[in-house]
């Protein structure tokens, strides 16, 4: 069955929610993921969104934002953004999702701008709620587009940390974490257009986890700024299901997000 | 006792140059558009805008050459991605230079959360190992007195003004809001002054038929303006959806700086009321995104 690359996104973003979890649903293909794996395997799932909103079930209508009239129907709690990431402060939240501009090898994502912090050559949007779901939540998952100038050795800024740096003080990873004071978390994934990572959690670094159908180990290599370091059961990304596409083309019928 | 102002006075009166204007303050919803074109109109110079994720009005009101400091945790376009006229400021200062305190959406919640506690600052483990706080001097990191855990220190931030748009008012600024708040509450409990915005004017007793729904004190309101449709296109819960087309052209449109001051001519300067720019905005565009089913909420008793 034919699919698009963010509809596999889609589909492993979905993967990482577990039944019964807590998620922090980011913006665009997050609001996909969470609708997706709501009506396939973790039917017990709770979305809670940084407008102040907690849902158990999808919205009846495709989002282009979170804050969408549809969204509000039907929530368990519309309340305020500092109750929910509150929420998360506490250690409440399992899984958060955030996109980014630029990520590297220890996880650590950019949004907030290229070149020199103090004359950027280009001023991103920001953090958003992005840096508090990096902080604060128990694993993070990150999706991304895959290309060379976005997957890089070290980012320009920190916007959202994810395993640090190795320093004079230790190695990065949940030791780096643990060192700047940071509760809990860190990246438990990272999905691209071309493969999944996941991350070694004593050194930090990410290791290639799968990649796509079509795609392969060498191209991977190709657009991605750190030399790749392979899962020791890497393999072929599992692609969708038919059911998983069908449940997504029904959420975006337009192929608003997935096209 | 009635504060109901149009839209031109109550800026006029209460939105001086170099005031610090807090709005969009529930996100992508409820966001005061009306007040910033009339902000824009009125030709406001040298203003700090405060927000969370803030959608194309920052952008525009940055374009316009109305600001020279934003302390917000996202500014763009939240369909569509970067905001042009943001990047034009900050990367080659047109039309005019801009200062950026850079937050997350829970900081400033917490920084105008201390103001409305009168607590000098709030700590959090958030942002700990992120470069943000270089990008935000008002930030400060120390240990915590009871174990020594690292913290961030975020200080408390008070607007001037803190502009609302809300469902319903009485003339008095008692007002409802529903749906999903973001950080109105605490923007509204923390700054000096708010000026409320409308879709309707209710009797007194519509408001107090439900207190629980009110959003804050109407002590602190010194203005209520009635302006159906004054969030277009951003969405109002139970009045009108958000206009997503309308972001996609503000974005196409506004890629150059020619560009962005036609948008901005068609748009904010040749208009000079809200009921023009409805008109132009058209009925068939209204009706697409306008209220189709309407689900009220079952009744709550209040009684004893």
């Amino acid at each position: 069955m034919e699919y698009t690359p963010r509809e596999l996104m889609v589909v492993c973003a979905a993967r990482q929610i577990r039944d019964g979890e807590r998620v922090f649903v980011g913006m665009r293909l997050p609001l996909l993921a969470f609708a997706l794996a709501k009506r396939t395997h973790a039917p017990n799932c709770v979305g809670i969104f940084e407008t102040g909103l907690i849902r158990d079930t999808p919205a009846r209508e495709l989002l282009y934002t979170m804050g969408d009239a549809p969204n509000i129907c039907g929530a368990l709690w519309a309340t305020s953004t500092i109750n929910v990431i509150g929420l998360m402060a506490a250690g409440e939240i399992e899984l958060g999702f955030i996109g980014g501009a630029e990520i590297d090898r220890y996880g650590n994502l950019n949004t907030s701008l290229i070149g020199n912090w103090q004359q950027p050559r280009v001023r991103l949007p920001g953090s958003g709620g992005g840096a508090d779901i990096a902080s604060l939540a128990q694993r993070l998952a990150i999706i991304m587009p895959h290309e060379r100038h976005r997957l890089r050795e070290r980012v320009d800024f920190v916007t959202s940390p994810g395993y640090g740096y190795p320093d004079e003080q230790g190695p990065a990873g949940v030791a780096w974490r643990q060192r700047v004071g940071l509760p809990r978390g860190g990246p438990a994934v990272l999905i691209t257009t071309l493969a999944v990572f996941t991350f070694d959690p004593t050194t930090g670094e990410a290791l290639l986890q799968s990649y796509h159908p079509g795609s392969s180990i060498e191209q991977v290599q190709e657009q991605t700024g750190w030399p790749l370091r392979l899962a020791p059961d890497c393999a072929e990304t599992v692609p969708p299901t038919p059911e998983e596409l069908r449940v997504i083309r029904e959420c975006d019928p337009h192929g608003v997000w997935t096209s | 006792m009635s504060k109901l102002l149009s839209m031109t006075e109550a800026i006029r009166r209460y939105v001086p140059d170099g005031a610090s204007v807090a709005l969009g303050l529930a996100l992508e919803p409820c966001i005061p558009f009306a007040a910033g074109h009339e902000i824009i109109r009125q030709g406001r110079r040298d203003l700090t805008l405060i927000g969370p994720i803030s959608d194309i009005l920052f952008d525009q009101l940055i374009g316009a050459g109305c600001v020279a400091k934003i302390q917000a945790a996202w500014v763009g376009n939240v369909s569509e991605g970067l905001g042009h006229c943001y990047r034009r400021a900050t990367e080659q200062a047109l039309p005019r230079s801009i200062v950026t305190e850079d937050h997350s959406n829970f900081t400033i919640g917490l920084a105008l959360r201390a103001a409305s506690l009168g607590a000098p600052y709030i700590p959090t483990r958030s942002l700990l190992g992120s470069d943000l706080p270089r990008k935000n001097p008002t930030f400060l990191q120390a240990s915590s007195p009871f174990d020594g855990s690292p913290l961030l220190l975020v200080p408390a931030l008070q607007p001037d003004v803190t502009i609302l748009h809300v469902q319903r008012s009485d003339e008095d600024g008692n007002a409802h809001l529903w749906g999903s708040l973001g950080i109105c509450q605490e923007a509204m409990l923390a700054a000096r002054q708010v000026i409320i915005v409308a879709e309707e004017i209710v009797p007194r007793e519509v408001i107090t038929s439900d207190p629980n729904r009110v959003i804050g004190p109407s002590y602190k309101v010194c203005a209520v303006v009635h302006e159906p449709w004054g969030a277009h296109p951003s969405a109002v819960q139970g009045y009108y959806d958000r206009d997503h087309q309308f972001y996609h052209e503000y974005h196409t449109r506004t890629r150059t700086p020619e560009g962005f001051q036609q948008w901005l001519d068609e748009w904010v300067l040749g208009l000079k009321t809200r009921q023009e720019y409805m008109a132009k905005l058209g009925p068939a565009r209204q009706g697409a995104l306008g209220v189709k089913e309407h689900r009220y909420a079952a009744p709550v008793d209040y009684g004893y």
